[in-house]
């Protein structure tokens, strides 16, 4: 059982006063109470190994994109762990679409609006998204700016 | 404007939504008794539902169900609506706060701000009560949080109708009549069976302890039939749904078994208690699979063995939790 005493506090991604796990843990007399948590190992782990996904995806189209193969939208689209359907969604544009803007070709010809819309999507300038040198220069640890 | 609500953290967002809202109206239920009469319990694992291309494994009931089946159960008249014009689910939300009545929605939590940058996917199900607004901005009890929230109404706007799978679609829900008395023991009883029954007789191997079992035989096969990359993703998945924010440890199994404590007392049945302890056990072993898991992501060229020990690890507890509940079945009042 999980005992009050020994409720993990991992820290990784909680702070403490704002947000915390709330668990179910035993107390000295073998009844259940309430403890917070501020993580456990084994689950921030397994968020990390999320994460690391995401950031090799990215890593792997920001390869392309300096191939010329694949634009800007597929990395943001990487970064914000979305996939051409949630993107569509967002952008208000037909699945097609959406996949034919990933490539760099179709990127060049991009309008205007739809480069602002992609941006906003993304939460990033519109000069951002078009800044092929800003990409060149992306490290991992750039990735809290995003 | 700001309703008298008082925001209480919960492990889980539904749990908590629903034993915030009760209480603003005089009901005073905790979270695992909101999560047992509820019948918030389960388990499934779906291999041909994939999400970001995993099969999708949960520990409880679809979002939605625990609310909808304790007002039920307690007689407590709800409302619930969904929309597909977003300034419409602002003013009815504006006018329903204004009448001073909590309002619970179901939101995105990708761009909810206040929410650690590490945990925001594109998960949609998740709950929060708004009850009360000053000028643009919403006053917000999200249950996982520890205070008060606040959202801009952009921001709430936002959240409810995030995109993806499973969009919220500015879902809401409130309640808008409580009976007199409300009787608590046949809603428990109903709760514990209804559990019971899903664990263990749905016709279907994906649901319940037969779910179970399906994930141990799959597991198994994951090294040779997914390679190391792809096993290893998969598992720290199932790890992530058994642990991520709101299950209390153990996939809500500790939380079950602190509701059959207080079901014990309020029923006085002993039986109750003792049965709370083996599913204190269950938790533990859940546990103790995270540990291995864990484990074995993390090193991912273990091989084989220990994708078997894991699937072994499930087996044993798929037949605890089957004892459990063949005991639970048989409950009377």
């Amino acid at each position: 059982m999980m005992k009050i005493s020994e409720v993990p506090q991992d820290k990784a991604f909680f702070e403490e006063g704002k947000i915390r796990d709330l668990c179910y843990v035993v107390d000295d007399k073998g009844h259940y109470t309430k403890a917070l948590s501020l993580g456990w190992a084994p689950k921030n782990e397994a968020i990390k190994l999320a994460w690391d996904v995401v950031y090799e995806h990215a890593e792997e189209t920001r390869k392309k994109i300096l191939e010329g193969k694949l634009s800007p939208v597929a990395f943001y689209m990487e970064l914000n762990i979305m996939n051409p359907v949630i993107l569509a969604n967002y952008m208000n544009l037909s699945r097609r679409k959406v996949k034919r803007h990933l490539k760099m070709k179709a990127f060049r010809k991009l309008k205007p609006h739809l480069i602002d819309r992609y941006a906003e999507v993304f939460g990033i300038d519109a000069r951002d998204l078009t800044d092929i040198e800003r990409l060149r220069q992306f490290k991992p640890a750039d990735e809290n700016q995003l | 404007m700001k309703t008298n609500f008082e925001h209480r953290q919960a492990a889980h967002c539904e749990n908590g939504v629903t034993s915030n809202l009760l209480r603003y109206y005089g009901i005073e239920l905790s979270e695992p008794m909101v999560f047992g009469i509820g019948s918030g319990y389960f388990f499934s694992h779906m291999p041909f539902y994939k999400l970001n291309g995993m099969p999708v494994t949960s520990f409880r009931v679809w979002p939605g169900m625990i609310f909808k089946r304790v007002t039920k159960r307690l007689g407590i008249k709800v409302k619930r609506i969904k929309y597909r014009n977003t300034a419409q689910a602002m003013i009815d939300l504006d006018k329903l706060l204004d009448e001073g009545k909590p309002v619970g929605m179901l939101v995105g939590v990708f761009h909810l701000p206040y929410f650690p940058r590490e945990y925001r996917f594109h998960f949609n199900a998740h709950n929060i009560t708004a009850f009360g607004k000053e000028g643009d901005r919403y006053y917000i009890s999200d249950p996982v949080m520890e205070h008060e929230e606040v959202l801009t109404a952009e921001e709430l706007k936002k959240v409810r109708f995030a995109k993806g799978t499973y969009p919220p679609s500015g879902r809401m829900y409130y309640i808008t009549g409580v009976p007199g008395k409300i009787d608590l023991k046949p809603a428990i009883v109903h709760g514990i069976r209804q559990t019971a029954k899903d664990m263990l007789t749905i016709p279907v191997p994906f649901f319940g302890i037969r779910g179970i079992r399906v994930l141990a035989r799959n597991m198994r096969n994951w090294p040779v039939k997914l390679g190391d990359r792809s096993a290893a993703l998969n598992l720290g998945q199932v790890i992530r749904m058994l642990e991520e924010i709101g299950t209390g440890g153990a996939g809500f199994r500790f939380i079950f078994a602190a509701f059959l404590e207080e079901a014990a007392v309020m029923l006085d049945q002993s039986i109750l208690e003792d049965l709370s302890k083996e599913m204190t056990v269950v938790g533990d072993q859940w546990r103790d699979f995270a540990v291995h898991a864990a484990r074995v992501f993390k090193n991912r060229d273990r091989g084989r063995t220990s994708y078997s020990m894991l699937a072994d690890m499930l087996l044993s507890i798929a037949d605890k939790e089957e004892r459990v509940f063949k005991q639970l079945r048989n409950i009377h009042l």
